[in-house]
């Protein structure tokens, strides 16, 4: 007869589950202090007495005037709410990546998945906004998504054609080519339409800074569509981990649970760029700061990814908004500032495991 | 109870034949083994079965035929062994093993705690307790073949395909591993297909051995019929000894070209 071994039972738990808290409290902090901070508006400190004030039952003079709280209301929350949601789903698209294709180095930009997005934007934008103003659904992250994943099968055709062993440097290599040529179509687009320029380089480059409600409103339902597919498949992402074969001896339907999976990680990419812009190595920074803490197992990896990556951009936000005050440093500025040495690093220390 | 059966199964890769009419029905609760020199077609045989390449013929479990049945339903009657796992290093023990409960986890769902308690079994019998909570990668070879065999046996599943299971083994660690899974089959009635190069332990361990010439069945049956010098020199061009036991056992003995 066996008996029951305390020694057996998944040790991991309770380290998940402290980690788990510590990113809810993080990610409180990171919203507070993502809202006490503006060129303009109400002294910091007086934000969170005044959020006390707001809550029922309590009063409290905070001395913050209504015009003040407006711009704390409706310049700085959707803001802050924007970059909780873009950040959770572009370490959430990252992560998920890196399990379909089993390549530690891919992330929603570097597959030209954003490139892509970006040039179904751009091509809405030369259409003139005003005329899809009153569309029942806009049309802007749908062609994102369109351009999304045209490029991101591009790159894995043309990764996996040039090297039956799908190396992880031939995938890189296939989404910067992918990346360069998305990015050439977009350019000889804009110069045909001399018009929409400006506003297509102020959202490329990042547009977390004129976020409304409305772009809350209009990514909201692809986040949570997106990130609840991806939940769903994190128990699969690490049968995968073994390998095509194994994978299917294992009983999985790879093809299927690929597809599903790029489909929902690329819809929701889509969506964040069409309201953010492109905003780069989010996707690889978070996911391989959450696997060196509670380890590589994707059913820790990807909930977590998603409130990691909600606090990093949160975080991210606060210096794009001060570092050149009271002109705006672009978000993707920030992000690339810390996310290419990190790849760096990481290319040196990882190899080719996941 | 599963019966295997195999039709003239012919497998090619890019117009090049790796198998040709290969016919043979496995019992249930037998062990059949393939031998034959390098690229016989043995793993070609073992891949078809778990579904894994395409061919014509038939290739059936108690006549469900292998294209016609899902991943799923193969993986909770199949459990395959590579020849070479790809075995994430950074996984745990404990969440590798899990793996082999897959196909008896809903789509969606996560495991139970019956899930857990065949994994507990499995892995106390492989005496991979104690390294639950380590990394894969920090174990040695001999204990990472009996993870992945502990992997395919938290399928129970009643067919066991083993390609080249005790490849990567010293003699005592490929004996404990044979004899596991000998004392498994005859416990659950698990039907046995291998392919092995060790002559003597694949005589020592099959029911059958069949031996594999360029995609053909050369040979068929008990030990002595097929482990005989000349057969071995035709199709393995090796010079050997074949010396018979008192209790049966065959033992293989190559021999050196020159003596000095």
């Amino acid at each position: 007869m066996l008996r029951a071994n305390d020694n057996f039972v998944p040790r991991a738990g309770t380290r998940v589950a402290y980690s788990t808290l510590v990113s809810f409290a993080l990610l409180t902090i990171a919203v507070l202090v993502g809202t006490m901070i503006g060129p303009a508006g109400p002294q910091w400190w007086r934000v969170p007495i005044e959020l006390i004030n707001r809550l029922p039952l309590i009063s409290v003079d905070s001395g913050v005037s209504d015009a003040d709280w407006n711009i704390v209301m409706q310049i700085r929350m959707p803001r802050v709410v924007l970059a909780v949601l873009v950040g959770a789903m572009l370490s959430v698209a990252g992560a998920s990546y890196q399990g379909v294709f089993r390549n530690p180095l891919v992330d929603p930009y570097l597959l030209g998945v954003a490139a892509g997005a970006g040039l179904g934007a751009t091509l809405v934008f030369t259409l003139r906004r005003s005329a899809t103003e009153n569309w029942l659904i806009d049309p802007l992250p749908l062609a994102a998504f369109a351009g999304g994943l045209i490029a991101v099968f591009a790159t894995y055709m043309i990764g996996s054609a040039f090297s039956k062993a799908r190396s992880t440097a031939t995938l890189v290599l296939a989404g910067i080519a992918v990346t360069s040529l998305t990015t050439a179509v977009q350019t000889f687009v804009l110069q045909r339409n001399n018009d929409v320029v400006r506003q297509v380089y102020s959202w490329i480059l990042g547009r977390l800074s004129s976020a409304t409600w409305g772009d809350v409103r209009l990514v909201l339902p692809y986040v949570v569509f997106s990130c609840g597919i991806l939940l769903m498949h994190r128990r699969l992402l690490d049968v995968l981990r073994v390998g095509d074969d194994e994978a299917t001896a294992l009983g999985v339907n790879i093809r299927r649970v690929r597809l599903t999976v790029v489909l929902a990680a690329t819809l929701g990419t889509a969506a964040a760029v069409a309201v953010s812009g492109l905003i780069g190595f989010v996707g690889i920074i978070v996911p391989h700061t959450v696997r060196l803490i509670v380890g590589s197992s994707y059913r820790r990896v990807l909930p977590l990814s998603i409130l990691c990556g909600a606090i990093f951009l949160v975080l991210a936000d606060i210096p794009s908004r001060v570092l050149a005050d009271p002109a705006e440093t672009p978000i993707g500025v920030v992000t690339a500032f810390f996310g290419a040495p990190f790849f760096l690093i990481l290319l040196r220390v990882r190899k080719n495991q996941v | 109870m599963s019966t295997l059966g195999f039709c003239d199964l012919t497998i090619s890769y890019d117009g090049d034949s790796a198998v040709s009419s290969f016919n043979n029905l496995v019992n249930s609760g037998e062990w059949l083994c393939l031998i034959g020199p390098n690229g016989a077609g043995k793993s070609s045989v073992l891949r078809a079965v778990a579904g894994l390449v395409k061919y014509s013929g038939s290739v059936a479990i108690d006549q469900n035929e292998i294209p016609a049945t899902s991943a799923k339903w193969r993986a909770q009657n199949i459990a395959y062994v590579p020849q070479t796992p790809l075995i994430p290093e950074d996984m745990t023990v404990y969440e590798y093993v899990l793996l082999g409960r897959n196909p008896h986890i809903k789509h969606f769902a996560s495991e139970t705690k019956q899930d857990v308690d065949v994994i507990e079994k499995v892995m106390t019998r492989l005496d991979l307790t104690r390294f639950a909570h380590r990394m894969v990668g920090t174990l040695s070879g001999g204990e990472r073949q009996r993870l992945v065999i502990a992997r395919a046996l938290a399928q129970e599943a009643p067919v066991l395909l083993l390609d080249e299971p005790t490849a990567a083994l010293d003699i005592g660690h490929q004996q404990q591993a044979l004899e596991l899974v000998d004392v498994l089959r005859r416990e659950r009635g698990l039907t046995v297909v291998s392919a092995m190069h060790d002559l003597t332990l694949a005589g020592l361990y099959a029911d059958r051995l069949v031996l594999m010439h360029q995609g053909v069945c050369v040979a068929s049956g008990s030990a002595q019929s097929v482990l005989r010098s000349e057969t071995l020199a035709e199709f393995y061009g090796v010079s050997a000894r074949v010396h018979h036991e008192p209790d049966g056992t065959v033992v293989v003995i190559p021999q050196r070209s020159t003596s000095n």
